[in-house]
């Protein structure tokens, strides 16, 4: 396989996973702004900084405002992680890569594409915003089945792979970074009226909601929301699933290559060495430190791996 | 006017019979549904190619209509022994171009055709091709006037474009009308890349190992024909790389893999021959591989087609093919020539100048149907402005006759429609031998009485069916 084409496949997937989740963010937002008394200034500056597109959002409003803060994570050229934005470099990498991705896959990357165009030409209004973020979601779905049901199980499914467990992992840290305040273990168990809204928000924003209730019961509190978002291995958002899956994809692409090069090494690390104990140890270390180190670990990782497969010269 | 279908005197001719009574028992709202989903078909499989000039990776489709043309074996059969023989000729040709030239030794072109023209390329001169083979892939462009009037418009000898579109053409009519293919015996075009690979390897340097390894080379995805690109490289089971893939490693030219630098035996490149080497042509290029020319004299990869090849396709040199055909095959050309006056010489300047309103001028180098002038239809504005440009340069322009284009029907909202048609079939050629797919990429003039068929121009294509006699 070309270097360029594992670098496009990672991309792709890279993108699809993040217009996804921005679309999920964005959900969570108005959810929360219509089910809360609170401003709602406060509720979208604090999605817009857990999608990590806050900067470039101020950089263009004065102020945080529903309308705007929906548009500028689903539709703003200038934010290139709106959605928008995202299947247009996913639809871009796929075109570099055509001849790596199944007739099925295009299909679905490209109709994905177009519809997107379709449904935000113009600005979303509130009423109209459900269904669009509902096409969005199904859209992402389909492509997802394709790439399941029709991808041969090589490189290429690898390559595919470690982009989007790796994309999954920094969006559910960022989610971490930005509110790990509220899962202190000096937060209360039970919790004030805010901390559950924060919770909720937190559950939501990873889609977990159910998992969570099925699994710890309606009463459960923030270390358990911690444990489950790092630590569960059956949660497919969670850090240690992401971590796991990078891993093994890795431990694949060297054996298929009979090599394995430093950034193998990087994965085993993350999951052995960090995401393999209980939450008391995280605790332990600081909930804040652990997140920034994972998140630069991931970096640095994705980094290596573009080195040892030559994405680029 | 000659219809394909109707013939002059709106007889049905027979290659539409079968056609005709299946159309006859169609209800037109099915067939409007059916043209609608084709569209729909292109769009979503992302068959576009991109128009220079407008907005960055712009992507349009190219119009599909859902009539096809339709050639009869027997027709097919005087059409296909023409093309080889042009081709062969072609061959030829640039093998004695650069190398004893004597074809201008024997007076039968002029030296400065050769020597002053901007496609020949001087570093070629005393490079011989592995396995002698110059224009693996040729698009020969015919018009056609009357029943058996055929005439050759121009000779693709570089990077000829559209085989995509006659496979797909052929794609969307099996999956939307079954039932004609089982009507009639149309021969299959789907073989084309299996073909297509099989002449490249069979061309790959002698020194190769029994499976060479072959590449496509595209200057990327803002190209017009980067779809083409990825889809021959997809169908052929090859890799589609791009300049920046690629560079020289111990005297061959590599491509960058996930485990490393990896040989390529044959490149079958579709950028041009200016910016295929920066080292050698365009210093500054980026779409190329700097090294590349000096493996290519070394013998260790076969380019394909070879760089040089447009002196074969120059619109000047095409009004000697008549004299090239002859000289190298020693047979009468079995395909016309359309007459053409080269505006280089006074006497044709003067005839061209003084009839400049019936005649189609051309550039010398142009392609894709831009700076070129058709005098019936072009305002007395534009014919000022032109006689000002040839007058200038006239060495840039030949002029020809303004043919009468043969038409086919097209369907159209009101029913069937007239329009004019040219035909591109495709032409492998490699050391084994010659082979022509049968039919090729009929484009369609969509705008009445237009004879303009380019797709930057507006214009469509059609499946092109050569009939089993």
């Amino acid at each position: 396989m070309l270097g360029k084409t594992a670098n496009g496949l990672f991309w792709m997937h890279r993108y699809l996973e993040r217009a996804e989740n921005m679309a999920r963010l964005i959900e969570t937002g108005q959810r929360i702004a219509l089910t809360t008394l609170g401003t709602t200034e406060i509720e979208w500056r604090s999605v817009l900084e857990t999608a990590g597109v806050a900067v470039g959002y101020d950089a263009q409003n004065e102020t945080v405002t529903k309308d705007e803060a929906v548009d500028w994570m689903l539709r703003a050229k200038a934010n290139p992680s709106s959605v928008l934005s995202c299947f247009a470099a996913a639809r871009q990498n796929a075109r570099m890569v055509r001849t790596a991705i199944t007739n099925e896959v295009w299909e679905a990357v490209n109709g994905t594409y177009m519809q997107a165009q379709e449904l935000l030409a113009r600005k979303v209004s509130e009423r109209d915003l459900p269904q669009t973020l509902n096409a969005i979601r199904q859209r992402t779905a389909l492509v997802r089945g394709a790439t399941h049901g029709t991808v041969l199980r090589n490189d290429i499914y690898d390559f595919t792979s470690i982009g989007t467990y790796l994309e999954r992992a920094d969006n559910t840290a960022r989610i971490l970074d930005v509110k790990y305040y509220v899962l202190l273990p000096s937060a209360m168990s039970v919790g004030s009226e805010v901390d559950n809204v924060q919770w909720e928000t937190i559950l939501r924003s990873v889609s977990a909601r159910r998992g969570f209730r099925m699994e710890y019961g309606s009463t459960a509190g923030p270390r358990d929301i911690a444990q489950f978002l790092i630590l569960d291995k059956r949660m497919p958002r969670s850090l240690a699933f992401c971590a796991r899956k990078i891993r093994v994809n890795m431990g694949y692409l060297a054996g298929n290559y009979g090599h394995r090069p430093p950034s193998f090494g990087m994965a085993d690390h993350i999951e052995k060495d960090y995401l393999s104990y209980d939450i008391e140890a995280i605790f332990d270390y600081g909930l804040h430190e652990f997140i920034q180190k994972l998140l630069e670990l991931f970096d640095e990782l994705a980094r290596q791996i573009q080195t040892d497969y030559r994405f680029y010269e | 006017m000659f219809d394909e279908m109707w013939g002059r005197d709106g007889a049905l001719r027979s290659p539409y019979a079968h056609f005709n009574g299946w159309l006859e028992g169609e209800d037109p709202k099915r067939l409007r549904a059916k043209q609608r989903e084709a569209e729909e078909l292109f769009r979503l499989t992302g068959i576009t190619f991109n128009v220079y000039g407008q907005a960055a990776a712009e992507e349009r489709l190219i119009p599909f209509d859902i009539i096809p043309r339709i050639i009869s074996g027997h027709e097919w059969q005087k059409l296909s022994r023409g093309i080889e023989q042009r081709v062969r000729a072609i061959n030829a040709f640039l093998h004695d171009i650069y190398h004893r030239q004597e074809i201008i030794r024997a007076g039968r072109i002029p030296k400065e055709m050769i020597a002053r023209n901007d496609a020949f390329l001087p570093q070629m001169i005393g490079v011989s091709p592995p396995g002698g083979v110059y224009t693996h892939i040729v698009g020969i462009d015919l018009v056609r006037t009357g029943p058996g009037e055929f005439y050759v418009l121009e000779d693709n000898a570089r990077t000829p474009s559209g085989v995509s579109y006659m496979l797909e053409n052929r794609e969307t009519m099996l999956q939307m009308f079954p039932e004609l293919f089982s009507q009639n015996r149309v021969r299959p075009v789907q073989y084309y890349p299996r073909d297509l690979l099989r002449s490249l390897a069979a061309s790959a340097p002698a020194a190769s190992s029994e499976k060479p390894t072959v590449a496509v080379l595209t200057p990327g995805i803002y190209n017009s024909a980067y779809f083409e690109h990825a889809f021959l490289a997809d169908q052929m089971g090859v890799e589609l790389v791009e300049g920046h893939d690629l560079r020289v490693v111990e005297g061959r030219v590599a491509m960058r893999t996930t485990k490393g630098y990896r040989p390529i035996d044959v490149l079958y490149r579709r950028v041009d021959d200016d910016f295929l080497d920066p080292l050698n042509f365009n210093p500054e290029s980026a779409l190329g591989v700097p090294g590349i020319m000096d493996v290519y004299r070394a013998g260790r990869i076969t380019i394909a087609n070879a760089p040089g090849t447009g002196i074969a396709d120059d619109k000047a040199i095409y009004s000697y093919m008549p004299e090239i055909v002859e000289f190298y095959t020693g047979e009468r050309p079995l395909l016309e020539n359309v007459p053409t006056w080269r505006c280089s010489e006074p006497e044709a300047l003067t005839y061209v100048l003084d009839h400049l309103d019936e005649l189609v001028v051309k550039e010398v180098h142009g392609s894709g149907g831009y700076g070129m002038l058709i005098g019936p239809t072009a305002s007395k504005k534009e014919l000022k402005d032109f006689r000002r440009k040839l007058k200038a340069r006239p060495g840039n322009y030949i002029a020809q006759p303004t043919l009468s284009l043969s038409t086919v029907p097209i369907f159209t909202r009101t029913g069937l429609a007239p329009r004019h048609v040219d035909l591109r079939p495709f032409v492998l050629v490699s050391p084994g031998g010659i082979r022509i797919t049968p039919g090729g990429l009929t484009r369609v003039a969509l705008k009445k009485g237009s004879l303009v068929v380019n797709s930057s121009q507006g214009g469509g294509t059609k499946d092109t069916w050569v009939l089993e006699d």
